[in-house]
């Protein structure tokens, strides 16, 4: 039954698509351009011209299979960067950190068994990361307390194809990353936001499906992203673009929500008190809190009982503090054409005074509170709407050349090695050498003396210290500088002059 | 050339009657540890966080993730003239205390109090904070009421319960003093001659944005080396940074803190009354009770914990987390506490392995020496906590004079 009815209102939403441009461009007073320009200005490299399916590049050289009864962090701990960790199915009561570059964890579906990571309801978070180019796919996560995947300025992540059941918090969490994909992930349970992006840049959300959870997918404080073609149902709030007040990154801009299914967002908000999203309303398909240019396009929005589309700002919203350096209004918000059936028949009462100031009633797709300038809607006489009525015609109907926000896989920045020396020698050497006097080691020059020709026998010493002067303290190993960054450094000490 | 110097030093001693002037105090010539002289005379941060392979963007990465800006500009002479200063009792009203007699480099640059104590005994109210890494900051004092480090020290110099100087006292002393003249004129050579506010302000900032540490354990571990942690410190990292104790979101590494205002809604010591923080500061009722989070660098070291030193402890402070949402707030007071203010319910194994990691955030290496001698010829310090709060002269100590 819900399977027939997703299909018509898919084929409908195609058809709906093929003839939008016959539709009629009313003669609006005001037409909101396409902000193209801000665009080319804001999004790093711009838009890409082609789908890009990879960010973290091609897989390393080296696999490790991980069975059943072995530790995945073990294999993660031993792992060199460039490392592919096949996780077998079974079952792993683990929380995985990962503090490497280049490690992709691939679950191994065998007869539709997946591992999972089973937290037993007392483990933290089953994966965090922190590397760049980090890759989690194919795995079930469970029962933890904290996130399902939580990245910490990893950039070039890519999370796919992942079931996350009841992980507390949040299910899929990156934060602080640039350039990212979260696809495919089927997540539900969860007590705050299913897949939360977080203080990052560049990032793409599509074909997941979270259910079940406060809210299903959050934009927070963060820029140039598009989320598409998901399925966002029985969430207390579906989707969300937000800026959160007193996070060090100050602003949310350029988010597109476009053909995804936002359907039926009426679970009970059972988040933690006084967190952020115990503020939505449930029954809420999308929310816009303070967020800047954010594009509404293309979305089937039904059955959300209090709202379609609600936008706000922040001296609207429930539970939300003061932050002086975030502007809190929603600007430049659009709405193009999407599809809304039967939303808001249950509304609360702030949509339901701004309906009656209108002399409107009964049902509402889309309402507005707080300042929104420079906001547009198109063919807005489809909707029941609160608010809207200072919104302009948009001058565009589709985003359809944003066709992503992410970026090309670059290689890493070149750093060249004797930078590095000189790097380490300043920012650790320096401490406790003078060039020509007494600080607590020896003098650079005496060091000279000693090893002039010999960087590499320098460097050997400092990885290993012996005491040579009965007059100075003995010297700590420097042995968690590499090999190469000691031979750097010794060459750097062994050339100063001043 | 020294002659011409030693006997321009004694006129000038002579003339202006100051205390007994030390030619022999000269500016170094060059920069403090972790800085690198520039061709065009100016010291330059460097530190590890500056190379790493990231991708994309030398910003973000990893554990790595760069470092916040920081004040930078300042010539060698200028940092060094700012150490003097910042041991120098001189600038304070009574020539009994300095910089360092509430920020002593032996206690973290704390004092080992719970709040700040004035010439005669008063409470300042607040806890002195760590100066490590200061030079990262946008906002200083528990409630961000200064923008910059020359703002914040005006507020510790000219009030009235702490060094208790005035601007104008402030200037004819240090221009009263042979040796200050000749030390400004050589760290600040197109001024003319005469020490002005805006100089002393420059180079006790230029000091304080020496004070470097970025080398304890956990750096080792966050730049490549897992060994530099045990077993349980990365425990502790990892409770650290989920999402259920969330302590890194707020103490964000790499700077553990990312400069924000919290409402955590931490107690007072039993008889005082409630401190409001940053709600005065931007006249915001949402902010009542609201501080600056503070750096946990060198945290082990500047024990008691809270902007009124209301833990003893770390292990107290950590514990404070988890002993429920606002389980602190007085009674008839609103709060609007920070959404990462829930009930963790972290295990006291937990709260044991938070306190490990938080114990390999030390690194001293950087350590700047405390001059054998001050221009002025008071001892350096003046009152200090360390000897239990009495006037004391200066300690001698291995960490704290080295030269």
């Amino acid at each position: 039954m819900i399977r027939t009815l997703l299909v018509g209102l898919l084929l409908a939403a195609v058809g709906f698509a093929a003839g939008r441009h016959a539709g009629r461009d009313a003669a609006a007073a005001v037409v909101v351009p396409r902000p193209a320009a801000a665009h080319a200005a804001t999004a790093p490299g711009g838009t890409a011209a082609q789908p890009i399916r990879s960010v973290a590049g091609p897989a390393g050289p080296h696999v490790v299979t991980v069975e059943e009864g072995d530790s995945i962090q073990a294999a993660v701990g031993a792992a060199q960067p460039g490392t592919t960790i096949r996780i077998m199915p079974g079952t792993y009561r683990e929380s995985v950190y990962i503090d490497k570059d280049n490690i992709r964890l691939v679950g191994v579906i065998e007869a539709g068994k997946r591992p999972v990571l089973d937290g037993g309801g007392t483990l933290n978070d089953a994966i965090l990361y922190s590397g760049n180019n980090v890759v989690v796919e194919n795995l079930e996560l469970r029962a933890y307390k904290g996130n399902g995947i939580m990245g910490q300025a990893g950039n070039n992540f890519e999370i796919r194809n992942n079931v996350v059941v009841d992980t507390g918090v949040y299910g899929i969490f990156p934060q602080l990353g640039q350039n990212g994909i979260v696809e495919y992930n089927v997540v539900s349970g969860i007590a705050d936001a299913a897949i939360y992006v977080g203080m990052s840049d560049n990032i793409h959300v599509a074909h997941n499906e979270v259910f079940d959870s406060v809210a299903g997918i959050e934009i927070e404080n963060s820029r140039h992203a598009i989320v598409e073609n998901n399925y966002v149902h029985d969430n207390a709030g579906g989707l969300l673009a937000f800026i959160t007040p007193g996070l060090p990154i100050k602003t949310t801009f350029d988010v597109v929500f476009r053909h995804n299914f936002v359907v039926r967002n009426n679970h009970v908000n059972f988040a933690a008190p006084g967190s952020t999203v115990a503020g939505i309303p449930s029954g809420t398909g999308i929310l816009v809190m303070a967020a800047d240019d954010v594009v509404i396009e293309g979305n089937i929005i039904s059955d959300n009982k209090a709202i379609g589309v609600l936008i706000v700002d922040h001296a609207h919203a429930a539970n939300i503090t003061a932050d002086p350096e975030s502007d809190p209004n929603s600007d430049r918000v659009a709405i193009l054409d999407n599809v809304m059936l039967h939303n808001g028949y249950d509304t609360i009462p702030e949509v339901k005074a701004l309906l009656l100031s209108e002399l409107k009633g009964g049902d509402v797709d889309i309402a507005r509170a707080g300042p929104s300038p420079g906001s547009c809607i198109r063919e807005r006489e489809r909707y029941v709407t609160a608010g809207v009525g200072d919104f302009a015609e948009c001058g565009f109907s589709d985003t359809a050349d944003r066709i992503t926000y992410l970026l090309p896989p670059v290689p890493p920045r070149t750093i060249e090695l004797a930078e590095r020396g000189k790097v380490a020698y300043l920012g650790v050497c320096s401490g406790c050498h003078l060039y020509n006097g007494r600080l607590i080691g020896p003098p650079v020059q005496a060091i000279q003396a000693l090893y002039l020709d010999d960087p590499q026998g320098l460097a050997d010493y400092i990885a290993k210290p012996v005491r040579k002067r009965p007059d100075f303290p003995e010297m700590p190993p420097q042995d968690y500088l590499d090999p190469q960054t000691r031979l750097e450094v010794a060459k750097y000490m062994l050339a100063l002059t001043r | 050339m020294k002659l011409c110097a030693l006997l321009l030093g004694v006129v000038l001693a002579t003339a202006s009657g100051a205390a007994a002037a030390d030619p022999s105090i000269r500016l170094r010539e060059y920069c403090p540890p972790s800085f690198e002289l520039l061709p065009e005379g100016v010291c330059a941060l460097r530190n590890r966080y500056q190379v790493y392979g990231s991708l994309q963007d030398a910003g973000v990465g990893g554990t790595t993730t760069h470092l916040p800006p920081h004040r930078e500009g300042f010539t060698p002479q200028q940092m060094d003239l700012g150490r003097y200063l910042f041991f120098d009792p001189l600038l304070s009203a009574d020539r009994g205390s300095s910089c360092a007699s509430c920020h002593d480099p032996e206690l973290g640059f704390s004092d080992g109090r719970a709040r700040a104590v004035g010439p005669a005994g008063e409470d300042v109210g607040r806890a002195a904070p760590t100066l490590w890494n200061v030079t990262f900051l946008k906002r200083l004092q528990w409630d961000a009421s200064a923008r910059s480090l020359e703002e914040q020290m005006q507020g510790s110099l000219f009030s009235a319960v702490e060094m208790a100087n005035t601007p104008a006292k402030l200037v004819a002393d240090l221009n009263a003093n042979a040796q200050y003249r000749r030390l400004f004129a050589e760290a600040f050579p197109a001024e003319t001659g005469v020490v002005t506010l805006a100089a002393i302000y420059r180079a006790i900032a230029a000091f304080q944005s020496s004070l470097i540490s970025l080398n304890s354990r956990y750096d080792r571990y966050a730049l490549g080396y897992p060994q530099a942690l045990s077993a349980h410190e990365i425990e502790g990292l990892n409770v650290f940074r989920s999402f259920v104790a969330r302590c890194a979101e707020c103490h964000t590494p790499p700077l553990f803190t990312n400069q924000q205002i919290a409402v955590i809604g931490s107690p007072e010591p039993a008889g005082r009354a409630l401190d409001v923080g940053a709600e005065k500061t931007f006249n915001a009722p949402k902010l009542k009770g609201g501080f600056k989070v503070p750096t946990l660098r060198n945290i082990a070291l500047t024990a008691p914990y809270m902007h009124s030193g209301r833990f003893a402890t770390l292990r107290e402070a950590v514990a404070f987390y988890t002993g429920g949402r606002g389980h602190a707030v007085p009674p008839g007071v609103e709060m609007y506490l920070h959404w990462h203010i829930w009930e963790p319910r972290l295990s006291d194994q937990e709260l044991d392995r938070l306190v490990d990691f938080l114990q390999t955030l030390t690194d001293e290496s950087f350590m700047p020496q405390v001059p054998e001698r001050l221009p002025s010829g008071l001892p350096p310090f003046g009152r200090r906590a360390i000897s239990g709060g009495a006037v004391a002269g200066p300690v001698q100590t291995t960490k704290g004079s080295r030269t």
